[in-house]
Parts: structure tokens; C-alpha cells; sequence
């Protein structure tokens, strides 16, 4: 329960545990409550009692405080629910991977805990059993800044059997941190779709009123169940309020704003989709459902990186990353540039094997090597530059080629081919 | 009526807004007329994992409404819900504990923010962030002691500014101003009782001098029951005059309930089992616009009997509301616009023979009562429903329930009593410590208490105690002490706040616009000797009258000017020195007789009152 010390061992002695009711002495006054887990930024010698008016309040435990437990927790079974299922309705696959976007609130010590079951994620938002039937699934429990590669490829297995055992679409609720790199490595692994496979977060958690999760759920099973798209997306709120939601590429949107609901925008490109209510509205070309069965193709390569360039940047920093991998990716300045300090170690790092690509930090907008000099120095020096792909798309992508091939021609030759709509030799007005 | 019979119990919850900028966000703490983007939300309760839902929560779901806010120019992420809560505001902590040492409570050690759950709208959040602050003090009022059982911080709401079908409006220049609030004990036992007790807390938050001034920067919220009645709260009183007017109301309409309950027990009533009756065809011809717009627009009449509650509907003789009301206001909560019932009709545009057409119906018999319901059918199926179930509660009794204040004195059914499992740890602020080091610093910087204030007036401004303590619970003691220290005299002052504005507003005006600018600006052209003291209410009156705060053109159009005013001491201290024999023999009877002899003289030239002010100054002169 995270209380150590002096409370930890007051607690102890008194058995008594999170959940339970307590009285609590100090400075002769006695409160009585229950016992709620620490909070990380409590001080030491506080102990959190939550009292009969629904207020925790912090107690400081000193030498004559006491603790006593009134009575232990009783522990209620949840309610058990089975998922129904409807003939006349479409199967749809939620697959569980952890983040906010369904979560529970424990009313009684405060703590928010993520769906653990495929029935639990499903009744998070049971309006969804309106319009599909609810294939649920939960993966793994983690927050999206832990995802590795290995996630990844168990996402995109389970993806790529639930599609090919009759799903019409995958929904995957995930955190929103790293939504994007976990779209862009589905959209490299999976192929010849059948239905969409919609990653979709929440930017407001679930336990609250005010949460978008409800209705970027709704819209992501919509998706699945009323489009012909075969392509993975991502779908979230497309302004401050709850009014639409829009489907964006999987490997051209990006998370644009630490908080805002509408954080994700499609960089460079129009969205796939908007979808209101019912309603659906496809607003760029897209991928329509193959026939299937949906193939995965999920080997990656763990030993890329990824280089943000700033001014004073050194060279060694740069050689101590190249000498690790098998390639990286440059975030370079406007049209991708790096100092001039760095093109021999460019130069360096692609004798020695290395694939060096180059994107922009500006993320709207192509790189271009040719027009200035310091540009057509890296790309002597073999840096290899990717259009408008977005760096984190083109990091992903990175991992995924060298899984395929160790060929340096044909690396460098997948990694400027467009795969899965990842650049465009077109920029509109 | 005789309150401790009745077994009178009021408790007071004061929530008073503070200047001290937002609760969670850098924003200043004001509101503006002027508003830019809106965004729409909507809010659904959440569930915890016993699947349980708070039932105030999930009645504000049913309604199924949307939610437009508007911004202003000053509002931040924070307030949109489109960015986590920054770190408590540090003087708000401060205020809050400041309440508590002056309430002799005991502070938590460490203040940890709750989510309390309120999904109306009136938080883009769906919560209200609260913390409890300090608990068990008390103040003393007159000899009697009246408990603080707890003083929280907590933000306030978005101001509501219209509700059209399902779309609420508000404005969230008003959402996240810290409020401290003050709940007192149960101990309340009269209705001027309260008011004194509102009062004094308000004077004792305003010694901060951290809160927000003027209308709706402090409300009340009471809790009032009588014995074999209920607690029922009434939530959000403005008006420290009307407090005990609505403490009484709310004493007649449980008594009425009780009545009500007698006579439909004695009538041996039982919970009634709602069926509801299509009667439109009854009203296909009718000339009552309700209806007839119901049927137009796709919709239809409905109707259910409510057996042996014939009588119990329609106000009492005194006017005391009974359960008509109470039904009307549950049915609205389903959607519809109101409610007919049989104690009211014939009546609306209802005729005698319909109303009697729908009982027959209905199989209405003498004791018995119905509603009526014109809207579409669903919607009014469900509010029949609700109806039903408030009347049926009836039967047990008065319900516990919240209730909105209304400007006359009355109240509304608004909600049910909030539920108590509707709060969790707001887990992105950080809890704050309270230390001996953070009391101390609060005792060695506490601000004036009112008493203390009191005894510096009479003391250094030479105003009687009555005067200073007047100006205090008036809430007016900062402006008094501004103006009086460096513009006027404190008497000059003091008369203007506790006699002339009070006087000018008993008859009816508005004199919100006379602000210590203003009043500044006057004892300035005063000091000038531009008019006389006693010109005064004359010129206030004038601006108000005239809505124009200038004093020369208020000296115009009174048509008055200081050599009036000396003309008429000249005048006074001559006939004083003449009849000074009289004067000592009749004392302050005199000024009646002596008045005409001043107005022989002087009579259409100067306002009978400034004559009358100075005669009397004049005529106590001369008395021991």
C-alpha cells in the first residue's frame, strides 16, 4: 500500500490495510475512515484516511499517534456480466493493451485501475454492444511509454487473427503517448487487410464524466463496422468538443498537443475519415478491405535509433549511437539539415553499414539535401533523405526493413519506396 | 410559531469566492460580459467496478443533455478540461487555513483535492475539485455556541446562462474561482438565527480581505428540518435578507406535507402503480393551447389516476405549496414543460366538461386525483412515471431533496440529495502539507478580526460601537475607512453608508453605482465647500435618480449651491438666537413649531430637508 517508516510500521502493527476502516489518534484527537492507499507525492509521516464525508484527508503519525482497525474490508464480488450477441450484427475485436481509455474507479480507496478482462473493457462503455458485438480481448496492461517491439508484434498477430477469423474491423484502445509509432508498426506489418484496425486513446480518462473515450470508442467501432476501409488508423477527437471524430493514417498522424483532445492531427495530409454520430465521411483516398487472409509480416530489427539534431551537437555523441546500430533515423533542421561537424561522421557510420536517413523537425513539409551545401555534403557523405515521412514513421519503418532485409541497397531502396502511404511526392496548396 | 416545538434544526453552509485568482490555473478570478469560442461537450457518470452510480449523477445522465460553454478572453486549457490541473493556489490554502485558526478549527495535515462527482454541466470536468481544510471549530453568537463542523476549499461552477431543449449554456469565466466554504452544525433554531450566523461568518471571511465583492460572491446553502419532516437542503441563497424567509418557508410547506400525509394515510392511500392513459382524443377539439400544440406537433395527451389524493395538490389557503408543484418539477426532469392536475382544473384553456371527460376515463372517483401530461408520447410516459413516484413518496412523508431559492421567497424542486459515494483523490494535484511552520506563519500574519476593527473605529474615528459594528456586517467598513481616513469626516462618512444609501435603496432604488469612486469624488467637492454636508442625500438622490454620478451637474440640477446653504444657517442661527428661551423650555419639540417660522422666510427657495437638517443641528447645539 506504499506507506513505509514509522506509518508503514504503525500500520503494521495495527494489521491494518487498505480498504479497511481505521481510527486514528492524534494530538488527542481521534478520526475515523478508511485506510487509503499512500499517495505518491504524501509526505512521509502522513497516513490518507478517506472520511464518512467522502474527504481523504492527510493525518500526521508521530510518536503518541495510534492506529486501530474498526473493521476489515469486505470484499464484494463485481457483478458478472456475459457479453451478448446478436445475429444481426457485425463481430468487432477490441484488443486490450492498457492505458486509460477503459478504466475503473474503486470508489472506496480512490484507485482507477485499467479493464481487466475482455468483459470489463466491454462494459467500460457498454453503448458499444449497441452496435456491434463485442469480441474482447486484453492483451497486456501497460502504460504506451513502455511499449517495445515485442508488444508490437503480438498486437499485430492478434490483429491479423481476429480479422481472419471473421472480425470486421480491430479496435486497439491504447495510450495515446506512443499511439503513433504503434500505428505506423501495424501499418508495416499487416497486409492485405480485410477491415480496418483502428488504434484509438483517450485524452481525458474514463473514469471521468468529461472523458472522450466514450465517443472516440464509438467512432472507432463504427469504422469498423459501416466503412470499406483496409487500412490502421488512428482514431480521436477532431476538435475541443465532443462533436466529431476523425480517422487519421497510421503512418502520417502524429500526437500534436500534450493535452488537448484533438492532440492528433494528420501531418502533411488530409484525414481518411470524419465520423460524426453515425455518420461517416471519407475525405482522402484510402486502402479499401482486401480480401484477405491478412498476413503478417512482424520481424523488426531493436537496434535502430533515432537522433533529434540541435545546435552544439557533437560529433561523438553521434558516433557513440552509430557505432550501436544498423541504422538511424536524423530529425534535422528545415529542410534536413545537420552541422557540417557531423557529415564525416555520416560518412563514417555508412561505410561501416550503417543506414542514415534524413527527416525534418518541422514535420510539415518535405527534406531536400540538394539545395544548399551542407545538404549535398550528407548526401555524399551516403545519408539517405525521406521525403515527408514523419521521423517517428520513418524510425518504425527503419526497424521493420532491416527485419525484412540486411541488404543495404534494398533497405535503402524500401526505405524511400512509399509502403503503406508514409510519404507523398505531392504536397497540396 | 413557536421553533423549538416544531423541533427547528438549520445548519448553514457559506461559500464565499476569493480574489486570490483560480483555484487550479493561473487566471485571475473575474467575470466579463464579453465572451469568444464555444465548444460542446457531453458528460456521462462513471461507473465504479461494483457498478454502482451515484443516483444524483445518474438522474443529470437521463436528462441526456448537451453541454455549450463559452469562453472568454481569459480563459485557459485548465478551464476547458483541456489541460491537467496546476498546483493548488498557494493563497488560497492560505485563506482557507486563515478561516479555520479565526474559527478555532483544527486543520488536516495534509490537504488532499477530491473529485466530487457533478455531471449538471456545471464543471467542464464533471467534477468538482474540493478538500477538506479544517474541522470542529466554532463561533459564538450571543452567548450561544454554534459548531463549524467543517471548512473546505473547492472550485466553483460555470455560470448556467440559459438551457434551451437538451442544450445548456454556460460561461466558464465563473468556473474555478476558489470558494471557501463554512458548514456549521445543525444548531440553528430560528430563522433570524441564520441570518445572524451568515452574517457573522461573512464578516469574519471578508476580514481576509481576499474575497470577491458583490452580488453572487457569497452564497448560503441551507439545511432545514422539523420533527417528522426531512432534511431538505436549499441551495444557493444570494440574499442574506431573504435567508430567514426561506428557512420559514420551507417550516410551512414540510408542515403542509405533513398535513398531506395525514390525510392521505387517514384516506388509507397506497403507492400508486403508474398507468398511463392516452386521453387526446378528449382534447381533439380544444381550445387549450397546451394540448392542442402537443397533438399538432406529433405528440399526444396522457393522463394517470392518482387514487385518494384529491386536495392534496393545489397550494393551501395561505398560499403554502403542496404536491402540484413538487409533481410538476420531478416530471419536468423527464423533458416535458410542466404538468396539469385535477386540483387546478377547470383552468388553462381546460375546460369542465374535458376535465371531467378525462376522469371518467381514467375511472376518477371523489377522493381521487390525476395528472395530465401534454407532449410526445414517450417523454411523457417517463415524466408521468416520475410524477407518480413523487407522489407516492407523499405518502411517507417529506422527501429529502435539494431545492433552488426563488427571488420570492420560495422553492423549487431541483434534485435528490446527493448521494455519498461520489468522491475519489483528484490524483493530478498534489496534496499540500500543513505544517507547524505553515500555522505559524498564519498566526503571525492573521488579518483584523471584526472585533478587533470595531474597537480601532471607536478608538481612532470616534464612531460609536452600533456605527462600527453596523458598517462591518453591512460589509462596507473597507470603503468606510478608505474615504473617512483621508477624504471626510467619519461621521460625514458613516451617515452617508448606514443612513443615506440605506434610505435611498429602502425606496426601491438601485444604488449599486455609488461606489467609493464616486463618493470620493463628492467629499472632495465637499471639502472644497462646494456644497454643504447637509446637501448631501439630496445630490446622492439626484445621481440615482438620474443614473448620472457627477456631482456639478447633480449641484445643477438640484439647483443648489453652498451660498443657498449659508443663506439658510444664517437664517436658522438667527431665529435660534431669537426663540432660545423656547428652545430650552421645549427642547427638541421644537423644531416642529420653529421649522414654519424658517420656512416663512425661506420657502421655494431652498429643499425643506436641508432646512430641516440644519435647524436640528443648530437647535441640539444649543441643548446641554
Amino acid at each position: 500500500m506504499g506507506y513505509a517508516g514509522h506509518v508503514g510500521r504503525l500500520l503494521e502493527e495495527a494489521d491494518a490495510a487498505v480498504g479497511d476502516e481505521v481510527e486514528v489518534t492524534r494530538r488527542g484527537r481521534t478520526h475515523r475512515g478508511i485506510l487509503m492507499p499512500h499517495h505518491d507525492f504524501s509526505d512521509d509521516a502522513i497516513v490518507t484516511v478517506k472520511l464518512s464525508s467522502g474527504y481523504n484527508v492527510g493525518l500526521c503519525l508521530e510518536g503518541e499517534s495510534k492506529v486501530r482497525v474498526v473493521s476489515k474490508k469486505l470484499t464484494k464480488d463485481p457483478i458478472r456480466r456475459s457479453l451478448p450477441t446478436d445475429e444481426s450484427k457485425k463481430d468487432v475485436a477490441f484488443i486490450g493493451t492498457g492505458g486509460t481509455i477503459a478504466s475503473y474507479v474503486d470508489y472506496r480507496t480512490g484507485a482507477v485501475h485499467p479493464a481487466k478482462s475482455a468483459e470489463e473493457l466491454a462494459f467500460s462503455v457498454p453503448e458499444l454492444m449497441d452496435v456491434c458485438n463485442v469480441r474482447a480481448r486484453v492483451l497486456y496492461s501497460i502504460y504506451s511509454e513502455n511499449m517495445e517491439v515485442n508488444h508490437w508484434q503480438e498486437l499485430a498477430r492478434a490483429a491479423a487473427s481476429e480479422l481472419n477469423s471473421g472480425a470486421s474491423g480491430a479496435v486497439v484502445p491504447h495510450g495515446t503517448d506512443t499511439m503513433g509509432f504503434t500505428s505506423a508498426a501495424l501499418s508495416f506489418m499487416l497486409g492485405r487487410l480485410s477491415g480496418p484496425v483502428v488504434c484509438v486513446g483517450s485524452q481525458r480518462s474514463s473514469d471521468r464524466p468529461s472523458s472522450d473515450a466514450t465517443m472516440n470508442l464509438l467512432a472507432a467501432t463504427r469504422l469498423c463496422v459501416s466503412s470499406d476501409i483496409g487500412e490502421v488508423v488512428v482514431v480521436m477527437h477532431g476538435d475541443i468538443s465532443d462533436t466529431y471524430c476523425v480517422a487519421h493514417r497510421g503512418v502520417k498522424v502524429r500526437k500534436m498537443h500534450s493535452s488537448r483532445r484533438d492532440a492528433f492531427r494528420s501531418v502533411d495530409i488530409d484525414p481518411v475519415a470524419r465520423v460524426e454520430g453515425s455518420e461517416i465521411s471519407l475525405l482522402s483516398g484510402y486502402s479499401k478491405r482486401a480480401a484477405g487472409p491478412v498476413e503478417v509480416r512482424d520481424k523488426m530489427s531493436e537496434r535502430v535509433s533515432m537522433l533529434y539534431f540541435y545546435p552544439g551537437f557533437e560529433p561523438e555523441h553521434f558516433e557513440m549511437i552509430s557505432g550501436n546500430v544498423e541504422g538511424l533515423i536524423i530529425a534535422g533542421t528545415g529542410l534536413g539539415h545537420v552541422s557540417e561537424k557531423l557529415v564525416k561522421p555520416i560518412s563514417k557510420a555508412v561505410k561501416n553499414g550503417v543506414f542514415v536517413g534524413v527527416t525534418t523537425q518541422c514535420l510539415y513539409g518535405a527534406v531536400n539535401l540538394n539545395v544548399y551545401s551542407t545538404g549535398r555534403d550528407m548526401i555524399s557523405a551516403g545519408a539517405v533523405p525521406l521525403g515527408n515521412m514523419l521521423p517517428e514513421t520513418a524510425y518504425v519503418k527503419l526497424m521493420w526493413v532491416l527485419g525484412q532485409t540486411k541488404d543495404p541497397s534494398e533497405v535503402a531502396a524500401m526505405m524511400v519506396k512509399d509502403l503503406a502511404g508514409e510519404t507523398t511526392s505531392r504536397r497540396s496548396v | 410559531m413557536d421553533y423549538r416545538t416544531l423541533g427547528l434544526k438549520v445548519g448553514i453552509e457559506v461559500h464565499q469566492q476569493l480574489n486570490t485568482g483560480k483555484f487550479f490555473c493561473s487566471c485571475e478570478s473575474d467575470l466579463v460580459e464579453e465572451h469568444g469560442d464555444e465548444f460542446v461537450r457531453r458528460l456521462r457518470p462513471t461507473q465504479s467496478e461494483m457498478g454502482e452510480i451515484d443516483r444524483a449523477a445518474l438522474m443529470e445522465a437521463e436528462k441526456k443533455l448537451q453541454f455549450r460553454y463559452e469562453a472568454v478572453e481569459s480563459s485557459c486549457l485548465v478551464e476547458a478540461d483541456e489541460e491537467p490541473p496546476h498546483d493548488a493556489n498557494r493563497l488560497a490554502i492560505e485563506t482557507a487555513l486563515e478561516m479555520s485558526y479565526v474559527l478555532r478549527a483544527t486543520p488536516v495535515d495534509e490537504i488532499h483535492i477530491m473529485r466530487k462527482m457533478v455531471i449538471d454541466g456545471s464543471n467542464t470536468t464533471g467534477f468538482q475539485r474540493t478538500a477538506l481544510v479544517a474541522t470542529d471549530g466554532y463561533i459564538e453568537l450571543d452567548g450561544k455556541r454554534i459548531t463549524i463542523e467543517a471548512i473546505s476549499l473547492e472550485e466553483d461552477a460555470a455560470r448556467k446562462m440559459s438551457e434551451s431543449g437538451s442544450e445548456v449554456l454556460y460561461r466558464i469565466d465563473r468556473l474555478g474561482i476558489p470558494l471557501v466554504e463554512i458548514a456549521t452544525g445543525p444548531e440553528i433554531s430560528t430563522p433570524d438565527e441564520a441570518k445572524r450566523v451568515a452574517a457573522r461568518l461573512g464578516s469574519l471571511l471578508r476580514a481576509t480581505r481576499r474575497v470577491r465583492r458583490g452580488i453572487g460572491t457569497i452564497r448560503e446553502d441551507l439545511n432545514i428540518s422539523i420533527s417528522g419532516g426531512a432534511r431538505v437542503e436549499v441551495k444557493g441563497v444570494q440574499e442574506l435578507r431573504l435567508l430567514p424567509v426561506y428557512v420559514d418557508t420551507e417550516i410551512r410547506r414540510q408542515l403542509a406535507l405533513l398535513e398531506v400525509k395525514d390525510l392521505l394515510r387517514r384516506r388509507g392511500a397506497v403507492d400508486v402503480v403508474c398507468a398511463v392513459e392516452d386521453v387526446s382524443e378528449v382534447f381533439s377539439g380544444s381550445k387549450c393551447r397546451v394540448t392542442e400544440s402537443a397533438i399538432r406537433s406529433g405528440g399526444g395527451v396522457y393522463a394517470a389516476k392518482l387514487p385518494r389524493f384529491a386536495g392534496t395538490l393545489a397550494r393551501t389557503d395561505d398560499g403554502i405549496l403542496r404536491l402540484g408543484a413538487d409533481l410538476a418539477a420531478h416530471a419536468r426532469v423527464a423533458g416535458v414543460r410542466g404538468l396539469f392536475h385535477s386540483d387546478e382544473l377547470p383552468g388553462y384553456g381546460i375546460t369542465e366538461e374535458e376535465a371531467a371527460a378525462v376522469a371518467a376515463r381514467l375511472g376518477v372517483e371523489d377522493e381521487d386525483a390525476f395528472v395530465l401530461i401534454a407532449d410526445e408520447r414517450a417523454r411523457a410516459e417517463a415524466a408521468i412515471q416520475r410524477a407518480v413516484e413523487r407522489a407516492n413518496a407523499a405518502i411517507d412523508g417529506v422527501p429529502e431533496e435539494t431545492r433552488a431559492p426563488l427571488p420570492d421567497g420560495s422553492t423549487v424542486y431541483s434534485r435528490p440529495l446527493p448521494g455519498k459515494a461520489r468522491m475519489y483523490p483528484e490524483t493530478d494535484v498534489r496534496p499540500i502539507r500543513v505544517d507547524d511552520d505553515v500555522l505559524q506563519s498564519i498566526r503571525l500574519n492573521l488579518p483584523e478580526l471584526p472585533e478587533e476593527r470595531v474597537s480601532r473605529f471607536v478608538r481612532e474615528l470616534n464612531l460609536s460601537e452600533g456605527q462600527a459594528e453596523a458598517l462591518i456586517d453591512d460589509g462596507v467598513d473597507e470603503e468606510f475607512e478608505l474615504l473617512a481616513s483621508s477624504f471626510g469626516g467619519p461621521q460625514v462618512v458613516a451617515r452617508i453608508y448606514l443612513q443615506v444609501l440605506p434610505e435611498i435603496s429602502k425606496q426601491g432604488r438601485d444604488v449599486s453605482s455609488v461606489d467609493v469612486g464616486v463618493l470620493k469624488l463628492l467629499l472632495e467637492k465637499l471639502n472644497d465647500g462646494a456644497f454643504a454636508k447637509e446637501a448631501i442625500p439630496d445630490i446622492l438622490l439626484w445621481m440615482v435618480d438620474n443614473d448620472v454620478y457627477d456631482v456639478d451637474r447633480a449641484l445643477d440640477g438640484i439647483g443648489l449651491r453652498t451660498a443657498d446653504i449659508e443663506m439658510v444657517r444664517e437664517v436658522c442661527d438667527r431665529i435660534v438666537r431669537e426663540r432660545e428661551d423656547f428652545i430650552r423650555k421645549r427642547g427638541e419639540a421644537s423644531l416642529g413649531p420653529l421649522m414654519g417660522v424658517v420656512m416663512k422666510e425661506l420657502r421655494g427657495k431652498v429643499d425643506g430637508k436641508i432646512i430641516s437638517a440644519v435647524l436640528s443641528e443648530r437647535i441640539r447645539q444649543l441643548l446641554p
